[in-house]
């Protein structure tokens, strides 16, 4: 059982969405809610077990078939994978009982959809192949099509539409990245290819350099770095808000890429192609921060100006990636950690908003007060602290540890002016924001009708969720910190990767 | 056979990129769907485009390279999906919107009718 664990976070959801498919649960809407968030407990339970294990006795590789690396397709659990397959099981079990509030009735087959969502997340997360990764990507992307019009409308259809089309090119530009890689490299084992990077000669170093800069804009695309990230906006607003929380850990899975690409095959030990791609990448996070922060300021609703603090946070993350230190890697994972839980917040948050409000919906305009002030005032208060960064909440420690990552390094000069001048961006924007939607009444009674708009008893349990992982993530400061130092480390650790997944398959 | 096939790669991207960027959702699925076989030619290629090698092991000394083609084959059967699933996005599309323009609208009135 325990050397099957590594492939348990991507079959349970798996098993999970088909089980929901079938009569006892496919036919009755409660039994289906109850199973839905039964198993998104057990995949968590899982991956922690999975991140206990790793964090005990290091790197574990499943050969699936038994099939050992680099001929057969490998399952990595490193601690930067385990710990990103705990969050998006964590995400997924907070979204799944989020949405049996009523969310999931608005059309078919939410949960079974948003099991394949995890699957795919998961197994991106946990694969060692370039293919594999691709496969995966396409899992998730399928499922996250059809949950973008999940209870959708016009617009919706149009967002839909052009995400669609977006990731349908990225996709073909994955895989013409992937032949020219293959063709040169001889192997799609990600371990094997950092291997045979770095012994490449002489018209080969270009073929590979372009391959590998195709992917970059595969992965740009998918993290909505700064040219590609047009799509972001309209997407995340116009999906269902549950929808859009689920779809804060989607970025992630691109920055994930880029983080796992470019520091391992081709990082500082890739011979004439080492960090090739770290001045592109660094330029484009810092102009991304810049326009995430412009997007902030001019957001006309809660959930656009969500959105935009998605695309700051991608900036701050691939700006950490290009900076290429274990200590910046640290702070970015820690960071990572943060801003997705935050983001979901905030979406789930923007929902609520708006169904108290009445017509404004979530509008920062003057508008009807919302009915239960206390709680949706008290969370947004913690989600607005924790996503401006301001003691005591967990962007504080986030933030100072990006801005000692790179203290006194030559990035110093550029990133610490746009980094703190976006953090007073987000902090103008989200406190007027905040002011406007709770303080700003065009009538001061709160109509009876807003009665059946109470928060349901699953939605307070799942915005708690993610509001209070801020507070934990303050109190379990310095274990998470050694974890994330410990995670950076291994991922900068060149030569085990290599040995671990080569010789270690079993 | 080499600037044959790689012609026949580069003339199916064009194709396709051009179609992309049309403005109606039925040359973007047929564009999507020749960057799809372009695709699919460029990924059998990067096992190396050879003649008459032997596909099963032990037959002969000389053999193809399996893996271009199994991930062709799973390229195939993603792409299919993905492009049957666009297409039925599309005829959606043009149901709620009421046109088949990409952005959901047209630009202008005189523009009526043409591809």
């Amino acid at each position: 059982m325990i050397q099957h664990l590594t492939s348990l976070p991507v079959l349970l959801p798996m098993l999970a969405a088909v089980i929901l498919l079938m009569p006892p649960c496919g036919k009755s809407v409660p039994i289906r809610r109850v199973a839905s968030v039964i198993f998104s407990s057990i995949t968590l339970a899982a991956s922690l077990l999975l991140l206990a294990n790793v964090k005990d006795s290091g790197t574990q590789v499943y050969a699936i078939g038994d099939w050992s690396a680099p001929f057969g397709i490998v399952m990595v659990a490193d601690p930067l994978s385990v710990l990103l397959v705990s969050l998006t099981s964590f995400l997924g079990l907070a979204c799944a009982l989020y949405a049996c509030a009523g969310d999931d009735e608005r059309g078919a087959f939410f949960h079974p959809l948003l099991q394949f969502l995890i699957l795919g997340v998961n197994g991106a997360f946990l694969t060692g192949d370039m293919f594999n990764l691709f496969v995966f990507f396409e899992v998730l992307l399928i499922a996250s099509y059809a949950l973008l019009m999940h209870g959708g409308d016009k617009h919706n259809t149009r967002a839909a539409l052009q995400y669609v089309i977006m990731n349908l090119v990225g996709s073909a530009i994955f895989l013409i990245a992937l032949g020219t890689l293959y063709g040169v490299l001889g192997t799609l084992n990600m371990a094997d290819m950092a291997h045979k990077v770095t012994m490449l000669q002489g018209d080969d170093i270009y073929l590979a350099k372009i391959g590998g800069l195709l992917l970059l804009v595969v992965f740009a695309l998918k993290g909505a770095l700064l040219p590609l990230h047009l799509w972001l906006p309209n997407t995340y607003a116009t999906a269902l808000p549950v929808v859009a929380a689920l779809f804060a850990i989607m970025t992630k899975v691109g920055v994930y890429s880029i983080m796992r690409v470019y520091t391992m095959i081709f990082g500082e030990h890739a011979g004439e192609l080492s960090l090739m791609a770290q001045g592109w990448l660094w330029w484009l996070a810092i102009a991304t921060i810049l326009v995430g922060a412009i997007g902030v300021m001019a957001s006309q609703d809660l959930r656009k100006l969500t959105a935009n603090l998605v695309i700051v946070s991608v900036g701050t993350l691939v700006a950490m990636v290009a900076v290429q230190t274990i200590q910046a890697s640290a702070a970015a994972i820690y960071y990572l950690v943060h801003s997705t839980l935050v983001s979901a917040a905030l979406f789930l948050l923007a929902d609520l908003i708006a169904r108290q409000r009445g017509k404004v919906s979530d509008r920062i305009t003057a508008g009807r007060p919302v009915t239960q002030p206390l709680l949706l005032g008290g969370c947004f208060l913690l989600a607005a602290v924790t996503v401006i960064g301001m003691p005591p909440l967990s962007g504080f420690v986030a933030k100072i540890w990006l801005l000692k990552a790179t203290f006194e390094t030559e990035y110093t000069m550029v990133f610490w002016p746009v980094y703190l001048l976006a953090s007073l961006a987000v902090l103008l924007a989200v406190s007027k924001t905040g002011s406007t939607l709770f303080w700003h009444h065009t009538t001061t009674k709160t109509p009876d009708v807003a009665e059946q708009n109470r928060v349901h008893p699953a939605q307070y349990c799942a915005l708690l969720m993610l509001v209070l992982a801020s507070p934990m993530m303050v109190i379990f400061a310095g274990p998470l910190s050694e974890y994330s130092l410990m995670t950076a480390t291994e991922l900068h650790n060149f030569a085990n990767n290599l040995s671990v997944v080569l010789e270690g398959g079993q | 056979m080499e600037l044959l096939y790689a012609s026949c790669v580069g003339l199916l991207v064009t194709c396709g990129v051009f179609l992309i960027l049309r403005a109606r959702t039925f040359p973007v699925v047929l564009g999507l769907t020749m960057l799809s076989y372009a695709v699919n030619l460029f990924l059998f290629s990067s096992g190396r485009l050879t003649l008459n090698k032997a596909a099963v092991l032990g037959y002969a000394n000389e053999y193809a390279d399996p893996l271009p083609q199994a991930l062709v084959l799973t390229a195939i059967v993603i792409g299919f999906a993905m492009t049957a699933f666009v297409v039925i996005l599309a005829i959606r599309g043009r149901a709620d919107l009421g046109n088949d323009h990409v952005n959901g609208q047209e630009i202008s009135n005189n523009k009526k009718g043409k591809a």
